[in-house]
C-alpha cells in the first residue's frame, strides 16, 4: 500500500486502494490523538496556506487543528480582506501566495473546479476542502473512515443519502467513495433535487423516503443548500420535513442497528428531528472527531508519506 | 448601394464593407486546380483567371484569356473555390481592442481561408446605430485584410427592450440583424423586429436562449454537468426559442435564421418547420459537431466515451491532444452538447436543415479566460480551425461530399445575407479560397494572427488547411508567402 499523489483535488481520480490507504493512515493518526502529547513533528518547517473564500467552521477549524498537530506552520487566508476583493484574479492572488515558499494550500471555494485550477497554475500541493457542488474530498473520507469504524467494512452496506443532492459536494465524494469500496448507495429526497441522471454515477435514485431507509445501514442527512440553489426547488421547508424529514416514526421503522449521520451544519427541525440528532445512532460528532485524524493522514501523505507503517508508533 | 470615392490606398471598401479595389490591377492565373463551385455546380479540373479583381474566367479557355504580365499560381493538388464566408464573428471593435481587433481579426480570417466575414454587433457601444457602422466600415478599410461585413443589432444597446434603429442600419449598409450574445425575451419585440426588417428584405438571425431556463446554467445539463457540480444548461433553453421563432415567421411571413444551433431538439424544430415551408433556417459551429460536454471533465474522459470517433480517419496515428478538467476554453455559449446532439446537428448538416457553417469566432483575453470556470466568459476563438474541423467531420469522415461542405461555407451564407459573393461566376468578384482537403497539420498556439488564444484546438492534430486566400483579386494571405517570409 503507497501513496503517490500530490493533490488531494477529488475522490473520483482516487483507486479503491487510495482510500483504504488515507483510512488505514488516519487509523494511526487517531492514535496519536489519543495520546497525551497529540503533536507529531511531520510537517514540521512546512507552511500550510488555508485559502477559505466560501465561509466554513468545522472544515476550516479541523484543518487548522490538523496542521498544527502536525507541526506545520500555518497562514489563514481571510477573502474578507484580501485582494481577491479588490479584484485580483484567483491565479494572482494564489501565486503571490507562492512566491513566499509555500508548500500547501487548502482550498474552500464556492466555484467547482477552482481547485483544479490552483494545482495547474502552482507548484504547491492543492487540498480541496470543497469546490462548488462539485466535491469535499475529506468529507467523504472521514464518513468512511467513522462508518469502517462503526461497522467493522464498507462493501457490501446499504448506505442511503437522504436530502439535496443536486446541490451537494459531500454527495458526489461520498458517491464515489462509497461505490469504489463497494457499498450499495441510495438517493432519496425531492424529484427536483434528486434527478434520475445521479442513477448514471451507480446509485438507485427514489422519493419515498420510508423505502429509501428501510433497509438501510448508514443513513446520510444532508441539509438543504440554500446558498447554492437556484431559487426554490420545492414548495416550503414544512413541505420538505413533512416528505422527507428523518423523524422518530419514520426511524422506528428502519433496522435496528441503521446509523445516522450528518456533515453539518444540522438544520434542527428541518431535515432531522432534534432529537434524533443527540441519539445514540447518531454519529454527529464523531464524524469530527474522526475528521482531524483523516486530515491529519491527508496532509501526511500528500507531503510525501506513503502510509501508515510510517506513522510513529 | 453608393459607392465610396477617395480610394487612399489603392483599395477601398463600398458602403457594405466589400474591398474595392481601384487602379493597377495585376491578373492572377489559378492553374491546375481541382475548381468546386457549388453555385454552378462545378467540380472539375481547370483554370481560373483573375482580371481586375473579378473572376474573367473559368475553364479551358481561362489560360488563353490571360494577359502577357498575368501572374501564374500553379494550384495542382489543391481545391479552388469561391472565397468561403464566415457570418459569425466578434472582432471585438469597437471598444474591447483587448481581445481582438479588425486588423487582427480578419487576418486569422485569411490565414483560415474566409474572405469575407459578418461581425456581430455586441462591441462597445453596440451595432446599434449608423455611426458604429460608419467606424467599423472606416477601421476595415484601413485595417481589414479581408471583406468585412456588419451585422447591426435588433435592440438597442441589445437589451431587448426597444427596437434598435433598423432602417438607418439597413442604410448605413449592415447585412443582417441580431442581438447575438444576447436573445430577445420578449415575444412581442421579437415579432416586430421582424415584421419591421421584412420591410427592408434585412434577414433576422437570433442567438437562441431563454433566459429563465438557463438562469445562470455554464455547461450543458446532462452527466457531466452532474458529476463536475457545474450548474446545468438544459437543452430546452435553446429550443424554447428556436421554437418560439419558428412560430414567429409562422405568423409574420418573415426569415429568421437561428443561430449556432447545438440541441437534438432544435434540429428536429426546424427541419419540421422546413418541410412545412416556413422561412427558417440554421447554422452549425465546428466545436458542437466535434466536442461534446464530456469534454469539459477534460481529455481523458472525452476520448474514452465521446471522443472516440473524432480523428477517425486516422487512429492511432499520433498522440491524441490533451486538457486538464474544467478548461474554460470548453467554455462557450450555446455550451457543448451531448453525444447525441453532436450527432443531430451532424445529421441536420448533412440533410440540409443546416445550411450555414461558421465559427462563433469568440476571443477574449488570457486574464479574463484563467479564472474558475464559473467566472469565465464563454466563447472560443474559430476562424483559423473551422474549415479543418468542418472537413474532418463532414468530408473526411464521409457524410458529405466536398461540394456539400464548401456550400455551406459560400452559397448558404451568401444567400441568406443577399451577397453578390460565394461563386465563381464569370463577372463575381474574385474573392478566392485555395486548400488542400488533405493536408495534415497540427494547430499551435504560437501560429495563431488572432489576438485571443482562447482555443481548445492548440495541439490538435487537423486534416485540410487553406493554402491561399484571394480577396478582391489580390492574395490577402498566402502560405507561400509567409513560408518565404520565414
Amino acid at each position: 500500500m503507497s501513496w503517490n499523489r500530490k493533490h488531494l483535488l477529488d475522490i473520483e481520480s482516487l483507486t479503491a486502494e487510495d482510500i483504504t490507504t488515507v483510512l488505514d493512515t488516519a487509523r494511526a493518526f487517531k492514535a496519536v490523538g489519543e495520546r497525551a502529547i497529540k503533536k507529531v513533528p511531520a510537517l514540521r518547517g512546512k507552511t500550510v496556506v488555508n485559502l477559505f473564500v466560501e465561509p466554513s467552521t468545522r472544515t476550516r477549524t479541523s484543518f487548522e487543528l490538523s496542521e498544527q498537530r502536525l507541526s506545520a506552520d500555518i497562514v489563514n487566508f481571510n477573502t474578507e480582506a484580501s485582494s481577491l476583493k479588490k479584484g485580483e484574479t484567483l491565479k494572482d492572488t494564489a501565486r503571490n501566495l507562492e512566491a513566499l515558499n509555500i508548500d500547501f494550500i487548502v482550498i474552500r471555494h464556492s466555484a467547482s473546479g477552482a481547485p483544479h485550477f490552483l494545482a495547474r497554475v502552482l507548484d504547491a500541493s492543492v487540498i480541496n476542502a470543497g469546490d462548488g457542488a462539485h466535491e469535499h474530498p475529506t468529507q467523504a473520507l472521514l464518513d468512511m473512515f467513522t462508518i469502517r469504524e462503526k461497522k467493522g467494512r464498507i462493501a457490501g452496506l446499504n448506505v442511503t443519502i437522504l436530502g439535496d443532492i443536486l446541490y451537494s459536494r459531500v454527495a458526489r465524494s461520498d458517491i464515489w467513495a462509497l461505490t469504489k469500496l463497494g457499498a450499495n448507495v441510495t438517493l432519496c429526497g425531492p424529484s427536483t433535487l434528486v434527478p434520475r441522471v445521479f442513477e448514471q454515477m451507480g446509485c438507485r435514485v427514489t422519493h419515498d423516503v420510508e423505502e429509501a431507509i428501510r433497509d438501510a445501514d448508514i443513513i446520510n442527512l444532508l441539509r438543504i443548500q440554500h446558498e447554492r440553489q437556484r431559487k426554490s426547488m420545492f414548495p416550503s421547508l414544512g413541505e420538505y420535513t413533512s416528505f422527507f424529514g428523518l423523524n422518530k416514526a419514520r426511524l422506528a421503522r428502519t433496522k435496528p442497528d441503521a446509523l445516522i449521520m450528518h456533515p453539518g451544519p444540522i438544520n434542527r427541525g428541518v431535515e432531522i428531528d432534534s432529537e434524533i440528532a443527540d441519539c445514540d445512532r447518531s454519529l454527529v460528532l464523531q464524524q469530527v472527531t474522526n475528521g482531524l485524524a483523516v486530515r491529519m493522514a491527508v496532509l501526511f501523505l500528500v507531503n510525501g508519506g506513503k502510509g501508515p507503517q510510517e506513522v510513529a508508533p | 448601394m453608393p459607392g465610396r470615392a477617395a480610394p487612399r490606398t489603392g483599395r477601398s471598401l463600398n458602403s457594405q464593407g466589400e474591398r474595392i479595389f481601384c487602379g493597377q490591377m495585376n491578373s492572377l492565373l489559378l492553374t491546375g486546380g481541382r475548381v468546386v463551385d457549388p453555385a454552378n455546380c462545378f467540380d472539375g479540373t481547370a483554370d481560373v483567371l483573375i482580371c481586375e479583381g473579378k473572376i474573367a474566367a473559368v475553364g479551358p479557355d481561362a489560360a488563353a484569356k490571360a494577359p502577357a504580365d498575368t501572374e501564374r499560381m500553379d494550384v495542382r493538388g489543391q481545391v479552388v473555390c469561391p472565397g468561403l464566408i464566415d457570418l459569425h464573428v466578434h472582432l471585438r471593435e469597437p471598444g474591447q481592442v483587448a481581445k481582438e481587433t479588425i486588423a487582427t481579426g480578419t487576418a486569422a480570417a485569411a490565414r483560415g481561408g474566409f474572405t469575407s466575414v459578418v461581425c456581430m454587433p455586441n462591441t462597445t457601444p453596440a451595432i446599434d446605430n449608423a455611426g458604429t457602422v460608419a467606424l467599423i466600415h472606416e477601421r476595415a478599410r484601413d485595417q481589414g485584410v479581408v471583406n468585412l461585413f456588419v451585422a447591426g443589432a435588433i435592440t438597442k444597446n441589445l437589451a431587448g427592450e426597444e427596437l434598435a434603429s433598423i432602417g438607418s442600419l439597413k442604410k448605413a449598409g449592415v447585412v443582417a440583424i441580431t442581438d447575438d450574445g444576447h436573445c430577445a425575451q420578449n415575444n412581442d419585440m421579437m415579432r416586430r423586429a421582424m415584421e419591421y426588417a421584412k420591410m427592408f428584405d434585412l434577414p433576422v438571425m437570433d442567438h437562441c436562449q431563454d433566459y429563465s431556463l438557463v438562469i445562470d446554467g455554464v455547461m450543458h445539463e446532462g452527466y457531466w454537468s452532474t458529476v463536475l457540480g457545474l450548474r446545468g444548461w438544459p437543452s430546452a433553453g435553446e429550443e424554447m426559442i428556436v421554437a418560439r421563432n419558428i412560430l414567429l415567421a409562422e405568423t409574420t411571413g418573415a426569415h429568421v435564421h437561428c443561430q449556432h444551433i447545438s440541441a437534438a431538439g432544435s434540429v428536429r424544430l426546424l427541419r419540421e418547420a422546413k418541410k412545412r415551408g416556413l422561412l427558417v433556417s440554421g447554422e452549425a459551429c465546428p466545436h458542437h459537431f466535434t466536442l461534446t460536454d464530456a469534454a469539459v471533465a477534460g481529455s481523458d474522459k472525452f476520448f474514452k466515451a465521446d471522443g472516440k470517433g473524432v480523428f477517425g480517419y486516422s487512429a492511432g496515428r499520433g498522440d491524441l491532444p490533451s486538457w486538464p478538467a474544467y478548461d474554460t476554453n470548453l467554455k462557450m455559449n450555446p455550451p457543448l452538447g451531448s453525444a447525441s446532439d453532436r450527432e443531430a446537428v451532424l445529421e441536420g448538416l448533412v440533410d440540409g436543415t443546416l445550411e450555414i457553417l461558421c465559427s462563433d469566432h469568440a476571443p477574449h483575453c488570457d486574464y479574463e479566460k484563467e479564472v474558475e470556470f464559473d467566472y469565465a466568459p464563454f466563447g472560443i476563438t474559430g476562424l483559423e480551425t473551422e474549415l479543418a474541423l468542418s472537413l474532418m467531420q463532414l468530408y473526411h469522415s464521409k457524410r458529405l461530399g466536398l461540394a456539400d461542405v464548401i456550400a455551406k461555407f459560400t452559397v448558404g451564407p451568401a444567400r441568406l445575407l443577399h451577397l453578390p459573393k460565394g461563386t465563381l461566376s464569370v463577372g463575381a468578384d474574385a474573392d478566392v479560397t485555395v486548400f488542400d482537403p488533405d493536408r495534415e497539420w497540427v494547430f499551435h498556439r504560437c501560429d495563431s494572427v488572432s489576438k485571443a488564444t482562447n482555443s481548445p484546438f492548440y495541439g490538435w492534430p487537423l486534416r485540410g488547411k487553406a493554402a491561399a486566400t484571394i480577396v478582391g483579386g489580390r492574395k490577402a494571405w498566402a502560405e507561400q508567402a509567409e513560408l518565404a517570409k520565414a
